[in-house]
């Protein structure tokens, strides 16, 4: 295979992937983001606590994130031509893909709002705040940073159940790597897909890092890649700023 | 101000009950600086916390500027409308200040404002006049991370006098700071106190802070409040335990058998008299200084000496007669275990 065949069935097929995850992406949000926050407010202790609530809530979490995902891409078949009409395509894939993530991050988001310091939670409580105030300009604002990670996490292993969905008529580059790569022996085409997905995840692992770390004014938050920078460049450098200002 | 009658808190949990709050009757004056005081464990904490109802009391009653917040609806996790409203008025500092990190300093002052639904351009002038107030009108853009503790204590205040109230309630507000930055954050209290009338209740585990701005003192054990009233009240009463924790004379000598130890007690200008002379001379008896200490307390000079005089208590009642003739407090003390008698 010449690199202009190879160039033309993967620039499709990357608009594809980008195309199934960045829907999934914004549906997780919507979905996953009140969903992480009500597992927090409504536990024991929460600002809304109800126990009931919370516990059909961790159910359907717990549930969602213990199916297989292939698993879950054929389950939702009814579910998916429903919604989209079909059960190929990109557009398809992407409602397994939602389902998927949405409990994931779920949990992701329920971690971060918990690492907020509920000192901060009562001290808006005693400014007069109620629970959507907190929520608004305490609890989010201030889990942010770490929201931004979890969205990162969730959106690469979205990328990931993206070539599994691939492999099942979805599209994109797992369809590709599969259907070229793996059933034509094309190995070389193969490792080419394989090396863009890495491209794609590395930029999205860095580029979430980056607007983490802006968002963290803790200056605590080091992001998994700085392991590696560390061991030739010098210390982060906003920690000395912070020695210094004082 | 603030007024709580047989205020109780009980937690119960997996079957045990721990009474924190045992029937605390408290009264603050308005535009005084109150003090509570007790080991950690004696529910000063839980105190304070009921007092704006971020703790429901089991049974009691708060009275906050005359309206009874334990009657307005709401429980700990949900407040009403009407307590949300009453909790604007006081301000509240915390010991790990509580500010939000991923605001700067001068949003974090703008936070109550914002709740309160001010206008932007309001809330901005509103915040540099708390920072210049606090003495930090150079930092409103700097992030809490890059402040030293008590400059976060500073914003910390700042942001509770944001509201315009009344009283504040300070949870042991300097325990997270080195002695000198606690002086500074107290003389700061005092000084809000003296400029704006504001009433100050704050809770301690540092005698230190009782001695240098409250009025008032109560002291808290086991729940329940042991002792309570005005500084120079307390300090003239030689069995209060509160003058005595200011004032430890403990360490001192408790003389010999035989003897007549008697503990002075002097306040505002009692001091300027040699009276200690004076005695020697007109009685012709010889005065042995076991200790003596010299404070200021509540803004008043306060002393306490431990003295011994020759012969028993019986030789010696004319000189403590002439001695508390001079509006000293004299204590005759049982010279066995150095308890006042």
């Amino acid at each position: 295979m010449t690199w202009d065949q190879m160039w033309e069935l993967m620039w499709p097929a990357t608009w594809e992937t980008l195309g199934m995850v960045g829907i999934a992406t914004v549906a997780t949000i919507v979905i996953g983001l009140p969903l992480g926050l009500l597992l927090v407010l409504t536990d024991r202790g929460g600002l809304l606590q109800n126990l009931a609530v919370s516990r059909v809530l961790g159910v359907i979490v717990n549930v969602g994130r213990s199916i297989p995902f292939i698993i879950l891409i054929i389950a939702l078949i009814p579910f998916t031509r429903w919604l989209v009409g079909t059960t190929l395509g990109w557009q398809a894939a992407s409602v397994p893909l939602a389902i998927g993530a949405i409990p994931f991050f779920a949990r992701l988001v329920e971690t971060s709002v918990r690492e907020v310091d509920p000192g901060l939670v009562e001290a808006l409580k005693a400014m007069g705040a109620g629970t959507a105030t907190i929520v608004r300009k305490a609890l989010l604002p201030e889990a942010l940073s770490s929201l931004v990670a979890s969205l990162t996490t969730t959106v690469i292993a979205l990328i990931g159940y993206s070539a599994m969905a691939g492999a099942v008529g979805g599209g994109g580059l797992g369809n590709l790597a599969v259907t070229y790569g793996y059933l034509r022996f094309e190995t070389a085409f193969m490792w080419v897909i394989v090396a863009e997905i890495v491209i794609i995840v590395t930029v999205l692992q860095t580029v979430g890092d980056f607007t983490a770390r802006r968002l963290s004014h803790r200056g605590d938050y080091r992001s998994p890649l700085a392991m590696f920078r560390s061991a030739t460049a010098k210390p982060d450098d906003t920690e000395e700023d912070l020695l210094s200002s004082h | 101000m603030i007024t709580t009658k047989g205020l109780t808190k009980v937690y119960r949990s997996r079957g045990r009950e721990v009474r924190a709050l045992d029937d605390v009757d408290l009264h603050v004056q308005p535009g005084e600086v109150y003090g509570v005081v007790g080991t950690s464990g004696a529910g000063k904490s839980t105190l304070i916390r009921c007092v704006n109802l971020l703790e429901r009391p089991t049974a009691g009653s708060v009275t906050v500027d005359g309206v009874e917040l334990t009657a307005l609806s709401g429980g700990e996790e949900r407040a009403g409308r009407e307590l949300r409203e009453a909790r604007r008025r006081i301000g509240m500092v915390f010991q790990h200040f509580n500010l939000l990190a991923s605001r700067t300093v001068q949003q974090n002052v703008e936070l109550p404002l914002e709740i309160i639904g001010l206008d932007r351009r309001e809330r901005r002038r509103k915040a540099a006049e708390l920072l210049d107030l606090v003495g930090l009108a150079d930092k409103g853009r700097s992030y809490p991370s890059q402040l030293s503790g008590g400059q976060k204590q500073r914003v910390g205040i700042a942001r509770a006098l944001a509201g315009d109230p009344k009283v504040l309630l300070s949870d042991e507000a300097t325990s997270a700071l080195d002695p000198e930055t606690t002086r500074s954050i107290l003389k700061l209290l005092r000084e809000l106190n003296e400029r704006l009338g504001l009433t100050v209740l704050l809770i301690t585990h540092e005698m230190e802070v009782i001695k240098s701005v409250c009025d008032s003192a109560a002291l808290m054990r086991g729940g329940r409040v042991v002792e309570s009233g005005r500084l120079t009240d307390l300090l003239a009463d030689g069995r209060s335990q509160i003058a005595r924790d200011l004032f430890p004379l403990g360490d001192f000598a408790s003389g010999h058998v035989g003897r007549t130890v008697l503990e002075i007690t002097f306040q505002g200008d009692a001091p300027a008299q040699p009276f200690v002379s004076q005695l020697a001379r007109t009685y012709q008896i010889d005065i042995n200084i076991l200790g003596a200490a010299v404070e200021t307390i509540a803004g008043r000079m306060v002393g306490r000496m431990r003295v011994e005089l020759p012969g028993s208590h019986t030789d010696n009642v004319v000189p403590i007669g002439y001695l508390r003739e001079q509006g000293l407090q004299v204590d005759v003390l049982d010279p066995a275990n150095g308890a006042a008698a």
